[in-house]
């Protein structure tokens, strides 16, 4: 028997969640209604939105607008959705990198660039979802914890759509972040201390007489926000020909978006919306924060958080709540964890911006790092059909790269100067 | 050991809506012991079958994550504050 949620809003003339029907608990399969519940009343395990989808077709897919709502019929969102206020994010590149895949040794190889969202990193595909879902239980507040992009797509969705914004990081992020996310108003607050420690205040604060009233996107709208992920397993198969890529390397921070991407594929083929076949998932992490691939790696179904010390800030998530889940689906889908380390980390971002023109920020030098790790080991089939995401823009992690990225030279404004200068390098 | 003990909303039907309770014992195992017995089932929602903290739930003593020190045989100390948080939040 599902569970009532007492802090529904009433039901509105367009079904709040459309096809969405229920919430129902990942580890005991305990279900509840559709409302503000992220955890499980017995178990604390994490709700999954599940869904009684109507019949969907590419037809009425490939009609719909140019972001993820064209996707809507699959998501938790009313049908009208795409009329309301938010950021309209999605439907970005995917690009043939035949450069790279050249140079690594992979035939077919694409990547998914979601740094050309509006707030340039996948988190406006989670804040979208997790902002219908905040309108419809009537919280004024949107806020998170953030590693920093997740701080600048909630302040600027709740800047489109007219809610106050108050958002927590971690008080050392690279200033880019600091400054996306304070630039479209509301309260940014930097906690002293780790992501994980914002995230233990944010989920403490919620249980406050000062958080009454707050959508957190990533905690108690978090089954919701999760959701908005699977558009990137839509968008993928869509533009590869709606068919599933054969492998894909995907990072890991919480490793909610791994899962919904899992989720995403899954419901395509069971809709009939691609044809079923075998698809492999891997994972990457920076070594300096690897609790999912530590746990890979010595077998284990249980992550171990870590500390984590790495300039791959955005996946800096030392106590991943989807990490179980994330060595689930790895094993089950044939696929493997595998981390890098910094310093390949910023030889992959150089690599990519070199070889594709597409400046990641670290956590694509994560995913494009172990690419080439998993490649060069022979764990990746080099003639089969790949996808690697780039989940941010590398403009807010400068740093990392600055080192490397200078002028060639700085001359006077004559041909003599630049001749000498460039005489010089032989 | 008396310490303070703060109850996550979703576990607060046990305690009668209160957000912080007193604890008593010189580690957690001790503590939570005592919890489950001043508001039976609540150990059952924090403790496995196997007595194990659930997967899916983090406890601190103070600022510090039982499972960066001894797990449930955590010291307690007189004044400590023990907080059991969800830990489905993030990312």
């Amino acid at each position: 028997m599902a569970l009532a949620n007492p802090a529904v809003q009433p039901a509105a003339a367009v079904a709040p969640f459309g096809s969405a029907v229920g919430l129902s608990c990942r580890e005991c399969g305990q279900t509840y209604d559709l409302g503000p519940s992220y955890a499980c009343l017995e178990c604390f395990g994490p709700l999954e939105v599940s869904y009684d989808f109507g019949g969907v077709s590419r037809e009425a897919i490939e009609a719909g607008p140019a972001n993820i709502w064209r996707y809507r019929d699959l998501l938790p969102v009313p049908a009208d959705v795409a009329d309301k206020p938010n950021l309209a994010p999605g439907w970005t590149r995917l690009v043939r990198a035949r450069n790279l895949g050249k140079e690594l040794g992979l035939r077919s190889l694409h990547v998914k660039d979601d740094s050309g969202n509006p707030t340039h990193s996948f988190k406006d595909r989670v804040v979208a979802i997790a902002l219908e879902a905040a309108r419809t239980f009537g919280y004024t507040t949107l806020s998170c914890s953030s590693t920093g992009n997740l701080a600048g797509a909630v302040t600027a969705a709740a800047a489109r759509a007219g809610l106050r914004a108050c958002v927590f990081i971690p008080a050392d992020l690279e200033q880019a972040k600091i400054v996306m996310a304070s630039v479209y108003g509301g309260d940014l607050v930097g906690i002293e201390g780790s992501y994980d420690e914002v995230n233990r205040f944010c989920s403490e604060l919620i249980g406050d007489p000062l958080g009454e009233g707050w959508g957190f996107v990533n905690v108690n709208l978090r089954t919701y926000y999760a959701e908005g992920s699977k558009t990137l397993a839509y968008e993928i198969a869509e533009q590869l020909g709606w068919r599933l890529p054969d492998q894909i390397v995907i990072p890991v921070a919480s490793g909610s978006q791994l899962t919904k991407i899992d989720k995403g594929f899954r419901e395509l083929i069971k809709l009939g919306l691609v044809e079923e076949k075998p698809y492999r998932i891997f994972a990457a992490q920076a070594a300096g924060c690897a609790p999912v691939s530590s746990a890979y790696k010595a077998g284990h179904e249980v992550v171990q958080p870590v500390r984590p010390d790495t300039i791959a800030k955005s996946l800096a998530i030392g106590n991943p709540a989807d990490g179980p889940y994330v060595l689930d689906i790895v094993r089950r889908t044939g696929g493997a964890v595998e981390d890098v380390t910094d310093a390949e980390v910023v030889d992959a971002m150089r690599l990519l911006a070199r070889t594709e023109g597409i400046f990641a920020e670290t956590a694509g030098g994560v995913t494009v790092g172990v690419l080439r790790k998993l490649t060069e080991a022979g764990v990746l089939d080099p003639d089969a059909e790949t996808v690697v995401l780039n989940t941010g823009d590398g403009l807010k992690t400068l740093d990392a790269v600055a080192e490397f990225a200078r002028p060639t030279a700085v001359i006077r404004p004559s041909v003599d100067a630049f001749r000498a200068a460039f005489d010089d390098r032989g | 050991m008396s310490t303070v003990v703060r109850i996550p909303t979703i576990l607060r039907t046990y305690t009668g809506g209160a957000a912080e309770v007193p604890g008593e014992g010189a580690t957690l195992r001790e503590v939570l012991a005592k919890l489950d017995a001043d508001y039976p089932g609540i150990g059952a929602r924090i403790l496995d079958e196997s007595g194990k903290i659930r997967r899916f739930v983090n406890v601190y003593v103070g600022d510090e994550d039982v499972r960066f020190a001894d797990g449930l045989d955590t010291a307690t100390p007189t004044g400590s504050q023990i907080s059991v948080i969800p830990a489905v939040a993030g990312g």
